[in-house]
């Protein structure tokens, strides 16, 4: 696994980086690989320009003093909203394979997983 | 049976339907007949869906018109899922995706009788806020065809700005709704978060994303709300709060209340002088009906735009990530290892603007920069949040601009995404909130010769939709800028 950037700051230090951008485009090709994109070079270059000033915005919530708050990670403060555990009628097959780009009966169908280049 | 469609309101058709001066067919005719003469120049539907309308017009007709809505044509923007027709999110990557089920929210205005007519254009995946990320081409301004209708829901703004429809649904992430509307003339309302059931929207933020209507007047936004609004088992963050049962009545004295005014929402200069204009107006409207006006402290407002653009991309990238080219989307033909399937299927299917924002959230959310920037953003959210709970304990609503200034022109920010993300400042913080927010028209900027509307916007508290709506309407009576239309002339049609 290496889905860890070249640079590690941590929020006591956070992404400053006084000399050359916040990200590169070695970094730029890295997410794109963890994201499953595929951009050109030329994309790679814009993107990297572009990110590196939105990054560089960001970075001014650095300057917050965050000190012993809790993260909100929703608007509202619910949890484990549960209901009964009874059987409901779900999407039947045809239904479900209705906008698949390629089916093999009633299987989606994908290039080889196993073997030569499966995986990441 | 000649009940005008142009600029009519939800109520005004509703009375005319209920009084037999029309029929739902005759209302569906005529509403689309008018979206076939305008849409041309204003690319506000991506798609209409005329024959399924006009089969459920005359089922309702037959049936007897009953419900809320009974026979009120609508528009729904393009992201929400609908078993008639496409719902494509304005993306390559949904062109021909027929859902399998139809959303909550739109599942609600149809049993209430509500005909939807089409689909309206947006920013793809709703990543935008000028309606110029559509891979279907771009949405104008209904009073000005060169500028653009804000975004992401800029197809439902000009759809009701223009006088197409009544009513149409928007989302909002952080804005959505309100800045289209507030560029367009038109209300735009965002209830709290929760308020309605996301089934059935395709997701950018789940954290943030909230449907509401657009609409011509406040009352209409009311019904429309009154529709849509409670817990939905399908969505399990849907709230579960009683819904105010007189929450169509907006003519109520909303009694004695206190308007907050945000010192920080009134930066130094960055104003268009029409929206200082607009919200002063708006201030006296206030006093002249009894309200206190307080000034509040929001003192980390200036960090929404930031926190915002790491918490809502963070959380699109990994919502995109359902789209593989497998199950349904566009698939890149072919490709025989899986990986690049998933990889060229993606960057072929996504616009720009969708893969930068899918690469920046999954760059805050990778190991080594997750503490630095979405933790961070998550703790400054809860500050943002913090800043409104001590506010509302001093006041009943914030009034602040709902933009910065009018409508901007088409292609001026393209080029720069900080600054395109910038036009969001006075709308990001109520969604990081998740509070309820009401933009209403607020007057108009002169600008070369033509008028081009404003907004104010209106903030309340979590689930108080039917003050903060009976607040809205103190301001509309005071004003009435609704009743002034867009010239839609052909002589200023073909310019």
């Amino acid at each position: 696994m290496s889905d860890s950037a070249p640079t590690n700051p941590t929020e006591d230090q956070p992404a400053g980086h006084p000399a050359g951008p916040r990200i590169n485009e070695d970094q730029v090709r890295h997410v794109a690989r963890l994201a499953r994109l595929h951009p050109s070079a030329a994309q790679v270059t814009h993107f990297a320009h572009q990110l590196d000033a939105i990054l560089d915005y960001v970075d001014k919530l650095s300057g917050v003093d965050v000190q012993g708050v809790e993260p909100m990670p929703h608007a509202i403060d619910q949890v484990n909203i549960w209901r009964d555990d009874t059987p409901q009628p779900g999407l039947d097959v045809e239904a479900a394979l209705d906008n698949a780009p390629q089916r093999d009966g009633v299987f989606f169908a994908t290039p080889k997983v196993l073997g030569d280049g499966g995986g990441a | 049976m000649s009940v005008e469609v142009a600029f009519a309101t939800v109520a005004g058709l509703r009375g005319a339907l209920r009084a037999g001066e029309t029929s739902a067919e005759a209302l569906t005719q005529a509403t689309l007949a008018r979206i076939a003469e305008l849409n041309p120049h204003f690319g506000a539907f991506r798609e209409v869906i005329g024959d399924q309308a006009l089969a459920r017009a005359r089922g309702l007709d037959a049936a007897g018109l009953s419900g809320p809505l009974a026979g009120v044509p609508v528009a729904i923007k393009d992201c929400m899922c609908h078993v008639d027709g496409t719902t494509a999110c304005s993306s390559k990557m949904l062109e021909a995706y027929r859902s399998p089920f139809t959303a909550t929210a739109v599942e609600r205005l149809e049993a209430a009788g509500a005909v939807v007519v089409g689909k309206t254009a947006m920013d793809e995946f709703a990543m935008g806020s000028s309606c110029e990320n559509c891979a279907f081409g771009v949405t104008r301004n209904p009073w000005d065809r060169t500028r653009v209708p804000g975004g992401s829901s800029g197809g439902s703004a000009c759809a009701v700005g223009a006088g197409m429809v009544s009513a149409a649904l928007g989302s909002d992430t952080g804005g959505s709704i309100r800045q289209p509307a507030a560029l367009c003339g038109t209300v735009g309302f965002k209830p709290t978060y929760g308020r309605i059931s996301r089934w059935g929207l395709v997701a950018f933020a789940s954290s943030l994303d909230q449907i509401g209507p657009f609409t011509r007047t406040v009352e209409d936004a009311a019904l429309l709300s009154s529709v849509m609004f409670g817990k939905d088992p399908l969505d399990s963050t849907s709230a579960d709060v009683a819904v105010d049962d007189d929450l169509t009545q907006v003519e109520r004295d909303p009694g004695v209340v206190r308007i907050g005014l945000p010192k920080q929402y009134r930066l130094a200069g960055a104003n268009d002088p029409a929206v200082d204009a607009a919200v002063e107006r708006a201030q006296q409207a206030f006093e002249a009906a009894g309200a206190e006006l307080v000034e509040v402290d929001l003192p980390h407002t200036e960090y929404g735009i930031a926190t915002y653009y790491v918490v809502a991309t963070a959380e699109a990238s990994s919502n995109l990530a359902r789209f593989d080219g497998v199950h349904y989307g566009h698939r890149t033909p072919g490709v025989d290892d899986l990986v690049e399937l998933y990889s060229k299927s993606r960057s072929e299917g996504f616009g720009e603007e969708v893969q930068r924002r899918i690469m920046l959230g999954t760059y805050v959310l990778s190991a080594g920069y997750y503490d630095a920037y979405y933790n961070r953003a998550l703790k400054v959210r809860r500050l943002i949040r913090g800043d409104f709970d001590t506010a509302f304990e001093a006041v009943d609503a914030i009034l602040c601009p709902t933009t910065t200034g009018p409508a901007f022109e088409i292609g001026a920010k393209t080029d720069d995404p900080l600054a395109m993300y910038l036009n969001d400042v006075y709308t990001v913080p109520a969604s990081l909130a998740g509070l309820p927010a009401v933009s209403l028209p607020g007057g108009f900027a002169e600008v070369d010769g033509k008028p081009l509307p404003v907004g104010v916007q209106l903030i309340g508290r979590a689930f108080d939709e039917a003050r903060l709506l009976r607040l809205a309407r103190v301001l509309e009576r005071s004003a009435e800028h609704h009743k002034t239309r867009p010239d839609l002339t052909a002589a200023t049609l073909a310019g």
